[in-house]
C-alpha cells in the first residue's frame, strides 16, 4: 500500500490512542505493518512523542499559558538555533519556533498563575543575552488546539435519531 | 367534536409511522445517549458551497426558479451524472431538481403507479419506499435481500416476486440500513430480467459516491437499453453534506420527465434558490471535490474499523461497501432488534437503529452510522462490548 506512512500520521494526528490494530483495520493493513511503520517513523524522528490535547484552563483555573514575541540578535555561525535551544531547556517552556516577519522567536510558556509567567519573562528571558525585546500575549480562551475542537462533542446539532 | 376518524383520508390513516421515529421518541427522553443512529455527515457542509449561499442572499437572489430548477444546477447536475455514471441526460427536458431525494422518490413513485400496480422494494431499506408507494395507491411488494447473499438483489428473489401486476422496481443502492452495493456483473442480471418486461425502475442512488472498494458505483441506467426504463434519484444531502438544504434531483427519459414536473410544478413550484446556487457550486468547484473526497475517505477508514470491532466482539458483522452505516447481526444475543436496542440504550446510552424499522427482514440487525468522529466511535463500542459482556 502505497503512502501509508502519510495515511498512519493523519489517524495519529487526530488520535494516538487507537491501538495498532484499530489502525491496521481502518487502512486495511496489517497491525504488524502499522507497528512497524510507527516504530520507523519514530526512529527517524519524525514523531518525536505523543501527548494529550488538554484543555489546560478548564483543569487548572489558575493556569496561565501565554504566547512571547522575542526579538533576537543572532549569533555568528549558530544563527538562532543556540538561543532558541537555551529558551527550549526551560520546564514552563511549550514550544520554541523561529518566526517570518516581525519578531524572531515565537515561545508558548504554561506556568501555573500569572506571577509566575511574569516572573518568568522579567528574570529569564529578557536578561538573556542576546534578547533584544519582548512581547508578551496571554491565551483568553481556546477553540481549538492541535485540530481538535473545544468543547469536543458539544456541537452536533443532529438530533439523536434520524432516517 | 369533530371525529377526525371519520374525516381523514383512509389511504393516509393506514400508512405507519417511520419505527426510526418511534425509536427515537425513546431516545430523546434520555441523557448522555451517544448516538449512532443518525443518517446524516457529520461533517459541515463544505465552506465553498456555504459561501456561495450566502453570496446569492446578500445580492438578493431570492426569487422562484424555473419548475425544473435553475438551468444552471440543470447543466452541471448533467455533467455531474455524466462523470459518475456514464449517463447523458439533456438539462432542458429530462432533469428536475427537486426538494431533497425524498420528493424525487414521491415523484417517481407517482408518476408510474396507478391504483393496485405491484412496486417491488428490496428490503431491508430506506423506510419511505413502501408508505409512498401505498399513498400513491399502488401496492408495494417487499423482496427479502439477506446477509448470505451480501444483502443485493438476486436475480431468483427478482424473478420469483415478478407478477402481471408488477408495475415497478425500486432499486435503493448503495443501501441504507444494509450498506450493500451491487457490482456490475450484478445489476447486469437485474437489467437482463427487466429489458424483456415492461418494468419501471426507480433507481434511488443517493448513496452513489459512498462506495468503497476501489470500485465506483454502477448506475442500472447505463447499462444498454435501460436508460428508457429507469429514473434516476440522486441528491446533495449525503455526498456533499447538505442534508438540511433539501435538494435532490430525478432524471430520466423525457416522456416520464415531462409529467413528473407537472407534479412538481403544482405541489413544490420549484426548489429553494438558495439551495440551488449553493448546489452550483457543490458540483463545480474544485475545492469541493477535494472536501468530498476526504469525506469519502474518512468514512472508509471508520467502515473498516467499526466491521472488524463488531466482529471482534463477536457480533457477525457484513462488510459493507457503500453509504455510511454498518449492519451487525445481533442474532448470537438471543433478543430482538428491538430488545437490544432498548435495553443498549437503557443500560449504555447507547442508540442505534432496530434493524426491524427498515422493513420485517431488518430483524436480528441492528443499523449503526459511523458518521460520527472516531473518539464517539471507539467510546461507543467500548460501551457495546460491556453490554455483550453484561447479558451473556
Amino acid at each position: 500500500m502505497d503512502n501509508i506512512r502519510s495515511k498512519v500520521l493523519h489517524i495519529l494526528r487526530g488520535n494516538a490512542r487507537l491501538t495498532d490494530e484499530q489502525i491496521a483495520a481502518m487502512l486495511g493493513v496489517t497491525a504488524a505493518e502499522v507497528g512497524a511503520e510507527i516504530s520507523a517513523l519514530e526512529a527517524e524522528g519524525i514523531i518525536i512523542g505523543f501527548s494529550a490535547i488538554i484543555n489546560e484552563e478548564k483543569h487548572d483555573r489558575s493556569a496561565v499559558t501565554a504566547v512571547i514575541e522575542l526579538k533576537v540578535s543572532p549569533q555568528i555561525e549558530n544563527g538562532y538555533g543556540a538561543i532558541a535551544g537555551k529558551i527550549a531547556q526551560n520546564r514552563e517552556v511549550m514550544s520554541v519556533q523561529l518566526m517570518s516577519g516581525g519578531y524572531d522567536l515565537a515561545v508558548t510558556v504554561k506556568c501555573d498563575n500569572f506571577r509566575d509567567v511574569a516572573a518568568f519573562v522579567a528574570d529569564r528571558l529578557a536578561v538573556m543575552d542576546g534578547v533584544l525585546s519582548t512581547a508578551t500575549h496571554f491565551i483568553l480562551q481556546r477553540f481549538k488546539e492541535k485540530g481538535a475542537l473545544f468543547p469536543s462533542d458539544a456541537d452536533d446539532e443532529r438530533s439523536l435519531v434520524s432516517p | 367534536m369533530i371525529n377526525y376518524d371519520n374525516i381523514l383520508s383512509e389511504r393516509v390513516k393506514n400508512v405507519q409511522f417511520s419505527g426510526i421515529r418511534k425509536f427515537f421518541d425513546i431516545a430523546a427522553t434520555m441523557d448522555n445517549v451517544i448516538s449512532l443512529s443518525v443518517g446524516e455527515p457529520d461533517f459541515k457542509t463544505p465552506w465553498a458551497i456555504r459561501r456561495k449561499a450566502i453570496l446569492s442572499l446578500e445580492t438578493g437572489h431570492t426569487r422562484y426558479s424555473s419548475n425544473s430548477g435553475m438551468e444552471e444546477l440543470r447543466h452541471e447536475i448533467c455533467k455531474y451524472t455524466q462523470n459518475l455514471t456514464g449517463i447523458g441526460y439533456e438539462p432542458k427536458s429530462e432533469v428536475v431538481v427537486t426538494v431533497g431525494g425524498s420528493e424525487a422518490i414521491d415523484l417517481a413513485i407517482r408518476v408510474l403507479a396507478n391504483n393496485g400496480d405491484e412496486v417491488l422494494v428490496p428490503e431491508p431499506s430506506f423506510v419511505c419506499y413502501a408508505p409512498l408507494v401505498e399513498l400513491a395507491g399502488g401496492v408495494a411488494v417487499p423482496i427479502v435481500t439477506r446477509r448470505e447473499d451480501s444483502f443485493k438483489l438476486t436475480p431468483e428473489a427478482l424473478k420469483s416476486a415478478i407478477t402481471p401486476k408488477t408495475k415497478v422496481l425500486i432499486l435503493p443502492f448503495p443501501n441504507n440500513p444494509t450498506g450493500g452495493v451491487m457490482r456490475r456483473g450484478e445489476v447486469e442480471k437485474i437489467a437482463e430480467i427487466i429489458r424483456g418486461t415492461n418494468i419501471m425502475l426507480i433507481s434511488d442512488e443517493i448513496y452513489a459516491e459512498l462506495t468503497y472498494g476501489g470500485e465506483k458505483h454502477v448506475s442500472i441506467a447505463s447499462l444498454d437499453g435501460m436508460r428508457e426504463r429507469t429514473i434516476v434519484i440522486n441528491g446533495f444531502s449525503k455526498a456533499f453534506a447538505m442534508t438540511g438544504w433539501r435538494l435532490g434531483w430525478v432524471a430520466g427519459p423525457e416522456p416520464v420527465i415531462t409529467q413528473i414536473l407537472k407534479i412538481h410544478q403544482y405541489a413544490i413550484m420549484c426548489s429553494p434558490t438558495t439551495s440551488q446556487y449553493a448546489a452550483i457550486t457543490a458540483l463545480s468547484s474544485p475545492e469541493v471535490r477535494r472536501d468530498v473526497d476526504f469525506m469519502v475517505s474518512e468514512y472508509d477508514m471508520r467502515r473498516r474499523l467499526c466491521v472488524k470491532s463488531f466482529n471482534d466482539m463477536g457480533l457477525d458483522c457484513f462488510n459493507p461497501e457503500g453509504a455510511f452505516y454498518v449492519f451487525p447481526s445481533i442474532k448470537s444475543t438471543g433478543l430482538s432488534s428491538e430488545e437490544f436496542c432498548e435495553r443498549l440504550i437503557k443500560a449504555k446510552r447507547v442508540a442505534v437503529v432496530p434493524g426491524t424499522a427498515f422493513g420485517k427482514s431488518g430483524e436480528g440487525f441492528v443499523r449503526v452510522s459511523y458518521a460520527y468522529s472516531l473518539k464517539h466511535l471507539t467510546d461507543a463500542m467500548t460501551r457495546i462490548e460491556e453490554f455483550l459482556r453484561e447479558i451473556k
